[in-house]
């Protein structure tokens, strides 16, 4: 059972990037590999705050997500003038210099020794110390995360950002500022990837940099892409997959000597072949 | 129609280069209100850059474009909130979005929602095909059909000005004539001034006042559209030997 949970648990803190990473990828059209970078900044900020105050965990989460916009805002500046190529170039670039960040400034992060013994979250005072309560917590977060994206991707502002997807000068024929969609869609999926950092932090109780690496960001997007871009539920499902499906392959009974890298390679020969199949993903809009 | 009279919308000595090579070289266009003028010339002749230029999508080198004589920066946002209109070639319709949605997207800056649906209507009023077709996703319309609904798209902001480019491109003989009419009725009935760039000369001289021929990014003719037709610069201009 607790196996269960904590399958459930990261099934929901993935599908939360998955969401989020699908606002920019999905929706607005660009390739962006920089939500482990927002992940880690969320993940480290509450994880710092929780183990050198005492401001709780809604606070510090709260403080993460600020941070994560803040950053998303500056550097979203520079990757909005771009697309297509570049704009993944781009992110790319800044998913790197995070990690070397979380890496090297050892005074702040201890580096590769990473943080340990951040606190289980407590909110208003109940302490969600074992991986049911968490359970719950997560999968209220996630709820609401999903149903803020379909807020958005339903509204006039979803609609423009189908829109930069589809035809970025076209738009900008009718006076809209891509610029500014492109910002905020930015700075919103970076906040909801620090919500997920938080949420990892304060379950896994130690996080150092190896979680936040450009592979992070290659997994979340893979989530995306087989889920189904410019589909919320193919986020979900993406995320049940790609994190159930190494799970089951444990069962199948290769010997145990190379059970490990059996089921890796089923595991990648498994996405090739679905995205042979299906190049938008299982229930996708849209193709890259 | 081109009196000393207040000019609605001018380019003055607009130069356009791209890596070097003149799109425009010192050109020099006007309209006034109400009129709709033509823009002619071969392929690569500049005719596109021109609205190109007008609309901040084509840099400026040299030259100034003049909104009610006087200047101003042409970038996208500020040229729409002038009143002026562009319905790019290709129709670039949003395919993803509904008939309904589309026309939504022209109306930015609209604030009020009860005058976004009453402009709906308005445009849909005009072009009875879209209103039946209005929760149809656009990409599933026909070519006449998307061209329509670029036109009305662009009908959204009520414009002073609409600049077409192209609007016959890829459609058979009957829709073009049927895609005209429409220009002719939104210029007569809404008083809308028009610049089109169109290849299709005959039925573009149908609808416009005065036109300008283009050769290699400059003007070598300006006239009204019955003058220009048979004065032969047309035929001079379009097989070389000018």
């Amino acid at each position: 059972m607790e196996y269960l949970l904590h399958l459930a648990i990261l099934f929901s803190i993935y599908a939360i990037l998955g969401l989020s990473l699908n606002l920019i990828v999905g929706y607005t059209g660009l390739l962006s590999v920089t939500h482990a970078a927002f992940y880690g900044i969320g993940a480290y900020a509450t994880a710092l705050l929780l183990i050198k105050t005492d401001i709780g965990f809604l606070m510090s989460g709260l403080i993460g997500i600020i941070l994560a916009a803040i950053i998303a805002f500056l550097i979203g500046m520079v990757l909005s003038k771009f697309d297509g190529d570049y704009y993944a170039l781009g992110s790319m670039g800044f998913c790197i210099i995070a990690f070397s960040v979380f890496l090297n400034w050892q005074d702040l992060t201890r580096g590769p020794l990473g943080l340990p013994g951040i606190p289980k979250p407590e909110i208003f005072g109940i302490e969600f110390s074992t991986s049911a309560l968490f359970v719950i917590l997560a999968a209220v977060i996630l709820i609401a995360i999903y149903f803020a994206c379909r807020c958005i991707a339903n509204s006039s502002f979803g609609r423009v950002l189908k829109t930069i997807r589809e035809d970025e000068q076209a738009i900008q024929v009718f006076g809209y500022s891509t610029l500014y969609f492109k910002l905020t869609v930015f700075v919103i999926s970076a906040m909801m990837a620090a919500v997920a950092g938080s949420l990892f932090a304060a379950y896994i109780t130690y996080i150092d940099p190896s979680t936040f690496t450009i592979l992070e960001s290659v997994f979340v997007l893979a989530i995306v892409i087989l889920g189904g871009l410019a589909n919320l539920r193919g986020s979900l499902l993406g995320a049940l997959l790609l994190i159930m499906l190494p799970e089951i392959l444990r069962f199948v009974g290769f010997p145990g000597e190379i059970a490990g890298q059996m089921r890796e390679l089923t595991y990648g020969a498994m996405l090739i072949a679905l995205m042979l199949w299906r190049p938008q993903g299982l229930i996708g809009e849209y193709k890259l | 129609m081109n009196t000393d009279k207040e000019k609605l919308l001018q380019l003055k000595g607009v130069s356009v280069q791209y890596g070097g090579v003149h799109a425009l070289d010192t050109v020099s266009v006007s309209l006034d209100e109400g009129e709709v003028v033509a823009l002619m010339g071969p392929n690569g002749a500049g005719k596109s850059t021109i609205l190109k230029a007008i609309f901040g999508l084509a840099p400026l080198h040299t030259g100034r474009v003049l909104w009610y004589e006087r200047p101003f920066t042409p970038v996208p946002h500020e040229v729409v909130r002038n009143g002026i209109a562009f319905v790019p070639q290709g129709r670039r319709v949003f395919t993803t979005l509904s008939v309904e949605e589309n026309l939504e997207i022209g109306g930015y800056g609209i604030r009020d929602e009860k005058e976004l649906k009453k402009r709906i209507e308005s445009v849909m009023d005009m072009f009875p095909a879209l209103k039946q077709k209005r929760k149809t996703l656009s990409g599933t319309l026909s070519g006449g059909q998307q061209q329509m609904l670029a036109i009305a798209r662009g009908l959204m902001i009520d414009p002073k000005v609409l600049l077409l480019d192209e609007p016959s491109l890829g459609l058979a003989p009957k829709v073009v004539k049927e895609v005209f009419k429409k220009i002719a009725e939104i210029n007569k009935n809404r008083k809308t001034a028009i610049m089109i760039v169109e290849h299709n000369i005959q039925s573009l001289l149908s609808v416009a006042h005065r036109g300008y021929v283009l050769d290699k990014g400059r003007i070598v003719a300006e006239d009204e559209a019955e003058k220009l037709t048979s004065s032969g610069i047309l035929e001079r201009v379009f097989t070389g030997r000018l």
